[in-house]
């Protein structure tokens, strides 16, 4: 029994002494994942993207700045209710950022964040006014917001029209699942709509009919729009482009934002979905030297979750390009504080001073994989180029030049739409936070 | 006017594919009077094994039709395991307890196949096996002399593999029909659904019903998958299918075979008929969009306003 007792008391010891060092050893970093339910298709690559990057750079670099990332997933099938906990988890184990990976998460968080001082990384999704950092210290939405992507899908179209003159008269429809993420471009098209003369057609997708959009490809049939935009996720994407083969709408009109343009997405629809098109701001393959690296400190070693050809595709690299994000900022951060095991409120500090060069991305092993990338203190998104991919009928490839967002539109959408967010919840903080100088 | 036929035609191809999901929830609810909400998740496991299987087959270089059909088996062969296994470890145990313990224990069911298939085969969506499993694909675009916009030729396209799915669906509903009309194990069932004491004390053997009951919906459940999962893919997401059941059996009645069918048919083309020409009539071109999710349960409830039952359900009297 006395021998038990000294085991426990023993086992305690070591545990005490145990807990500071660890973390002191590591930085925790938790993310939503939503590997099951509807949304699994496409959240599982992009779970694994970033869980590889972060894994790799463990395993090649002993982390950032001589410090493990100790990454973790949390799981919410899509459900912002389970994100909430999974928020709550992140913050109780200290987690140095908060990645939703929903823009109901996103929306759900932004209060509390601003409260708990957890800065939030919604890349490329969440509330696209957010991108205004003298509103919105605590989150950040680079590389691009929907309103941009909007903006660059119509100078893509104006371009292949002839001219921004020639979208007057057009009918643009955009088919959006019926949720925040699917709604968020809509003011920015009627805005832009009412400039250029276009007609823009809304096409709801509940996500109870992701799967069944028979009737809504009916509609789409009769209102013969010129060009589609995709605002789908999960399920909805493989629906979208088998409808549009089955209902005989030219498939090369049929243009997803970025998070509808994964592989599988594509692939659902078999040889006839060659010419679908999505936006993208990086580019896809193993012919990187990061992919490279990911297959051989990774994958190689057995710690991916994924099969060796998914690495690469779409929406895994595209997670790949935010575990880039993510430990860029704490090196920044790193550098800011002069601290190697950084808190939150320093990744906040991290994030807004983000400067991928093209130099550096050669560094990280992505030259030519994506542009450049800035953070400021008062713009959080930086409102950066994408171009057109096509799928080729196997894989995504590079089909346009980058085409830069209307920001002088879009910029002044961004700002009123801030100020209206801060003035509708009572009791807005202001920004105090002070903006790190420029190195 | 070929817009009208198109949107009947396209109406009644899900109609059928409802029907078809509907009937697994009305043989489950005939044998066991329990609303399996494990159903829409039914649908999801069969067609992910189906695929799965030919999957692995196709690692081991067996690929083509005979090692669709060999999925196909040990897809069906998994669904009667899985009626054993929901008859001896659901079913038996919880025999005279309340319905809504039973109604409980398939919730329990639905979130254990989830996590079993998820297990198996991952999160990631499947493409489903069509032209393995020899399905047809393409369409034919049918000229309808005349009935085109300002007296024009008017067009209809038909996939092939919307034929097919409604041709199948109506041989399995016909099919599942006279077995149970004109069988005895179908006599048996409708004995069990009048009354569990009385089948019992006339020598059926409720277990064996249950599991003929189960089996019969897990085929019903991987036919569903194979068709959807064509349309669309095979992934979780599936299961919401399942949910268009529920108008069609608040319209055909939860015990009738025959109410599912022509509820099947009646929502089928009335949300299609609902959401492209009453809605954007009543509620203008914008605010009419999206309202064929809603429009089902509408035609369901208005129904059941003059027929609380549904169209064929058993009218219940009890005496108080």
């Amino acid at each position: 029994m006395k021998r038990t007792h000294l085991i426990a008391v023993a086992l305690l010891g070591a545990t005490t002494l145990a807990a500071p060092a660890l973390a002191q050893d590591s930085i925790y970093v938790q993310s939503n994942a939503y590997r099951t339910g509807p949304f699994s298709g496409s959240g599982t690559p992009v779970a694994d993207g970033i869980n590889d990057y972060l894994t790799m750079l463990n395993e090649r670099d002993g982390g950032v700045g001589g410090v493990k990332i100790k990454f973790e997933e949390c799981e919410t099938g899509y459900d912002t209710k389970k994100s909430v906990e999974c928020y709550e988890q992140g913050k109780a184990k200290g987690s140095i950022i908060y990645l939703p990976w929903s823009t109901g998460a996103t929306l759900a968080a932004i209060p509390r964040a601003h409260v708990d001082k957890i800065p939030i990384m919604s890349m490329a999704y969440g509330l696209s006014a957010a991108a205004d950092g003298s509103v919105f210290p605590w989150v950040f939405n680079p590389p691009t917001t929907y309103w941009d992507g909007a903006s660059i899908l119509l100078n893509y179209i104006a371009k292949q029209e002839g001219g921004l003159d020639k979208l007057k008269g057009k009918r643009i429809g955009l088919i959006h699942l019926d949720a925040p993420y699917g709604k968020e471009p809509i003011p920015v098209l009627q805005n832009l709509a009412k400039k250029y003369g276009f007609e823009v057609l809304l096409y709801p997708v509940p996500a109870a009919e992701m799967q069944n959009q028979g009737a809504l490809w009916l509609n789409i049939r009769r209102d013969k729009p010129d060009w589609l935009y995709n605002h789908g996720w999960g399920a909805m994407n493989p629906t979208a482009v088998k409808e549009a083969i089955k209902n005989n709408y030219p498939i090369n009109r049929l243009v997803g934002v970025w998070w509808s343009g994964g592989d599988d997405d594509a692939r659902a629809g078999g040889a006839e979905a060659k010419g679908y098109k999505s936006l993208s701001w990086h580019l896809f393959g193993q012919n990187f030297p990061v992919m490279q690296d990911i297959l051989k400190h990774v994958h190689a070693k057995g710690l991916s979750k994924t099969t060796k050809e998914k690495v690469g595709e779409a929406l895994y690299a595209r997670t790949v390009y935010q575990g880039m994000m993510v430990a860029e900022a704490i090196r920044n951060a790193q550098r800011l504080t002069g601290k190697k095991v950084i808190n939150s409120e320093d990744m906040r500090r991290g994030l807004e001073s983000l400067n991928v060069t093209e130099a550096r991305l050669k560094e990280l092993g992505m030259e030519g994989f994506a542009s450049p990338l800035k953070v400021e203190c008062g713009d959080h998104n930086g409102h950066h180029q994408a171009f057109v991919a096509e799928w080729d009928g196997t894989k995504w490839t590079k089909a346009s030049d980058w085409i830069s967002p209307s920001k002088d539109e879009v910029r002044p959408l961004i700002e009123a739409a801030a100020k209206d967010y801060a003035e509708k919840n009572t009791g807005w903080p202001k920004r105090t936070e002070v903006c790190d100088p420029r190195s | 006017m070929d817009f009208l036929i198109q949107t009947v035609w396209e109406g009644l191809v899900a109609g059928v594919l409802y029907a078809l999901i509907a009937l697994g929830f009305v043989l489950i609810f005939k044998a066991s009077g329990v609303f399996n909400f494990a159903q829409g998740i039914m649908v999801v496991f069969s067609a992910l094994t189906l695929v799965g299987t030919y999957e692995k087959l196709s690692q081991l270089g067996f690929k083509g039709f005979p090692a669709a059909m060999l999925s196909l088996v040990v897809a069906l062969a998994v669904m009667f395991v899985l009626a054993v296994l929901v008859e001896r470890v659901v079913l038996r145990p919880l025999v005279n307890q309340p319905d809504i313990i039973l109604f409980m224990a398939t919730f329990g069911l639905t979130y254990l196949l989830i996590g079993v298939g998820e297990t198996i085969f991952g999160g990631n969506p499947k493409i489903m096996i069509t032209k393995e499993l020899g399905l047809p694909t393409g369409s034919t675009e049918l000229v309808l002399p005349g009935l085109g916009p300002d007296g024009r030729n008017g067009l209809v396209l038909l996939q092939h593999i919307d034929i097919a799915a409604a041709i199948i669906a109506s041989i399995m509903i016909a099919g599942l029909a006279t077995f149970f009309q004109y069988t005895r194990i179908g006599r048996a069932l409708r004995a069990v659904a009048d009354s569990h004491k009385a089948a019992l004390s006339v020598g059926i053997s409720l277990n064996q019903i249950w599991v003929v009951v189960w089996f019969t919906a897990g085929i019903v459940a991987l036919v569903t998958g194979i068709m959807w999962g064509a349309r669309s893919d095979v992934s979780f997401g599936l299961s919401t299918v399942a949910l268009k059941a529920l108008p069609v059996l608040i319209l055909g009645g939860f015990t009738s075979i025959p109410g599912a069918i022509v509820g099947g048919l009646i929502i089928g083309i009335g949300e299609k008929l609902g959401e492209l020409y009453l809605a954007p009539m009543l509620l203008g071109s914008t605010m009419g969009r999206g309202v064929e999710s809603w429009f089902a349960f509408f035609i369901a409830l208005a129904f059941v306003m003059f027929r609380p039952q549904g169209l064929f359900g058993d009218k219940i009297i009890e005496r108080i």
